[in-house]
């Protein structure tokens, strides 16, 4: 009976962490390029969520909730293309103008940015909480597991797992991916050697917004409501993960993300949930203290 | 030369200032003035504007039939916006207009503010929608009635309908942590822990907003409680039903008014069927809440909006209350308010000492079919 109770909360855990790695994921590799905090990285995923519950619902009544596996793919398309054209689109218009500035300016405009788009949700869309159809279908074989862990928390798992096996393989063995790590050491020796800057940055964003929107469908799916507040929270969570990781890198946005996820399911399962923050908090701030950098994080020194 | 322009504009000021007061005076001898203060424009003002419209129609029907005490019953409608702050000023201009009764105010917290001004000055204040505990529990406001429920009514009856209806002994309580939720959670865990045949095994708040309750989920489930008391809002309450039914656990959820809304059966589809919540019962079976939601569809042309038939009922037992007294003397009203019956939409009511309506009932609802169905 022990066993299977931390077996649940070791799961419970695993599913929050890689709820929370999917968005942390964009702010680690914007970070790893350009240094900056983007905060508008929450609400990117939250207008994923919202596209993909627009596109599935005219899809679902148009042609009936039948085919899951095909609203499911269609609509996350349609949220993963939404939401790259915005972080695009931001990236150029908040991001780019300021890229000489003090990184100060940056964050403010980050800021800014992330309040403009929750309250353009807010006001074009609705300020009421809209149920979301859960589009990962319940297979029967599972049933006698599901109350253990269910068939759209495994898709969360799965997903996230091949995201970021991908966004490994991109990083590590592709001409985009060389081009990148290049950019994060040093933008201006990339530049004179012929690197795009401004394309790899725009592609960073890009990619970052396209994991920040599957996460946006999985997760509104998994927790079957979403309204304009979303972003906020989730965004904040993840910032923590990844930083808790080590920002800038991508296996330590994971693994922070893990590690956060399971801290908190743990302590609300053995412990309390009345401090489920504070102590998840707390934890951070240990281990920043430890090691400042964040668990895989290289700390370097500042180059003059 | 200037001087005496001065002081010739100061007379005429001052004159002026005493014909209004005598006017005051006389108009005050042959009407009897009512205070209508809540929020009548700004975001919640759809909460208080059903009041003067309640108001309006009482006092119409009431000037009709001869008024009260033979006078002529007069409004004075003030808006407070629904902030302390704004309050505190409506409350000095009723008491400058020497108002004997208010109706309102509407939110809590203004209600709060101004209730102090109020009983300096020996006003009576009577709510129909003010429902935080402290109002009247504390007795720091001998001067306050309401004619709704307070908070803490829904936990009395979430634990009398789990224990007696349902016979359930094993509880969770859960909270959001928020005024609302965590005053209702903790004064149901109070009256379980005093019963001996009841037993928590569970308390805790929940973080609002979090992306997913699984743990806490998990939590419920190992405890073994036959039901979940959760107080706080519909967004938590529909995530961690969602969670629990996915779960495949089919344990009891009963929760309270902030769960008894529309958008919490919208949310959570399917597995809100079965979900218990508390609510303010329903008046639409009493003729005379028929009878006044006609009156208002003739007067205004529109269904009458929150809390119109407490504000029908509380503009009613104030002006009844006044005739019963035979005067507005602040002592006699309030015995009169006190001892007297008085036939009303939310049906027939007397205040207790703390000034909560005797017959002002919540009642439980369940989901069924995708509606909230009054349990009786």
């Amino acid at each position: 009976m022990d066993l299977e109770y931390f077996a649940e909360l070791f799961l419970g855990g695993l599913t929050r962490g890689s709820i929370y790695a999917l968005i942390a994921l964009g702010y680690t590799m914007v970070y790893g390029i350009v240094e900056l905090i983007n905060f508008a990285h929450g609400e990117i995923y939250m207008i994923g969520a919202f596209t993909a519950l627009i596109v599935a619902s005219v899809l679902g009544m148009e042609f009936g909730w039948t085919h899951l596996g095909a609203i499911l793919l269609i609509s996350s398309l349609a949220a993963m293309i939404y939401s790259c054209s915005y972080a695009w689109t931001m990236e150029k218009i908040a991001y780019k103008p300021l890229r000489k500035a003090p990184r100060l300016s940056a964050l403010i405009s980050a800021i800014g940015m992330s309040l403009f788009l929750q309250n353009y949700v807010l006001l074009a869309q609705t300020s009421d909480f809209l149920p979301f159809p859960s589009l990962i279908p319940d297979w029967e074989f599972w049933e006698p597991y599901a109350h253990v862990i269910s068939a759209p928390e495994i898709a969360i798992l799965l997903v996230t797992t091949i995201v970021m096996i991908l966004l490994t393989f991109l990083i590590k063995f592709t001409k985009i991916g060389k081009a990148m790590r290049a950019t994060a050491q040093d933008s201006s020796m990339a530049m004179l050697v012929g690197v795009n800057v401004d394309q790899i940055i725009s592609m960073t964003f890009i990619i970052g917004s396209a994991t920040a929107a599957i996460g946006g469908v999985l997760i509104a799916s998994h927790v079957g409501q979403i309204n304009f507040y979303i972003g906020f929270i989730a965004g904040i969570k993840a910032f923590v993960a990844a930083v808790l990781g080590g920002i800038g890198s991508i296996p330590g946005a994971v693994l922070g993300s893990l590690v956060l996820g399971w801290t908190e399911s743990f302590f609300t399962g053995y412990i309390s949930s009345d401090y489920e923050d504070v102590f998840a908090f707390v934890f951070l701030v240990c281990i920043l203290i430890f090691r400042p950098a964040g668990i895989l994080g290289r700390s370097e020194t500042q180059k003059v | 030369m200037k001087r005496n322009f001065g002081k010739f504009m100061m007379n005429a000021i001052a004159a002026g200032l005493m014909v209004f007061a005598m006017s005051g005076n006389g108009m005050a001898e042959d009407t009897i003035k009512m205070g209508v203060a809540g929020p009548h424009s700004g975001d919640l003002a759809s909460y208080g504007l059903p009041t003067v419209n309640a108001a309006k129609l009482v006092v119409k029907d009431i000037n009709a039939k001869g008024g009260v005490l033979g006078k002529q019953v007069e409004l004075v409608i003030e808006d407070d916006v629904c902030k302390p702050e704004v309050s505190t000023n409506t409350a000095t201009k009723l008491a400058s207009q020497k108002v004997p009764v208010v109706l309102g105010h509407i939110c809590s917290g203004a209600t709060k503010a101004a209730m102090g001004i109020y009983k300096d000055s020996k006003i009576i204040a009577m709510s129909p929608s003010a429902t935080n505990p402290d109002l009247t529990l504390s007795g720091d406001y001998p001067n306050f009635f309401r004619t709704i429920a307070h908070d803490l009514t829904q936990g009395d009856l979430q634990v009398e309908f789990a224990m007696k209806t349902l016979k359930l002994t094993k509880f969770a309580v859960l909270h959001d942590k928020g005024d609302y939720g965590k005053g209702i959670a903790e004064h149901v865990k109070n009256l379980l822990e005093k019963n001996p045949a009841a037993e928590v095994l569970l308390y805790e708040g929940v973080t609002p907003g979090a992306v997913d309750y699984s743990a806490i989920v998990q939590k419920i489930k190992r405890s073994g409680a036959e039901a979940v008391i959760f107080g706080g809002y519909h967004p938590e309450a529909s995530k961690i039903v969602t969670q629990m039914r996915k779960k495949r656990m089919d344990t009891v959820f009963i929760s309270d008014d902030g769960v008894k809304d529309d958008t919490f059966i919208k949310v959570a589809g399917e597995y809100a069927e079965g979900v218990y919540a508390t609510g303010p019962a329903d008046v639409s079976g009493n003729p005379m809440g028929a009878a006044a939601t006609r009156a208002h569809q003739d007067e205004f042309g529109s269904e009458p909006g929150a809390f119109f038939h407490n504000a029908y009922s509380a503009a009613l037992a104030l002006l009844n209350a006044i005739e019963k007294a035979g005067s507005t003397d602040y002592d006699a009203v309030v015995n009169a308010l006190r001892t007297r019956d008085v036939e009303t939409p939310v049906g027939k009511i007397r205040f207790d000492e703390k000034g909560d309506a005797i017959g002002v009932k919540m009642s439980m609802y369940q989901v069924r079919d995708g509606k909230y169905e009054e349990l009786k």
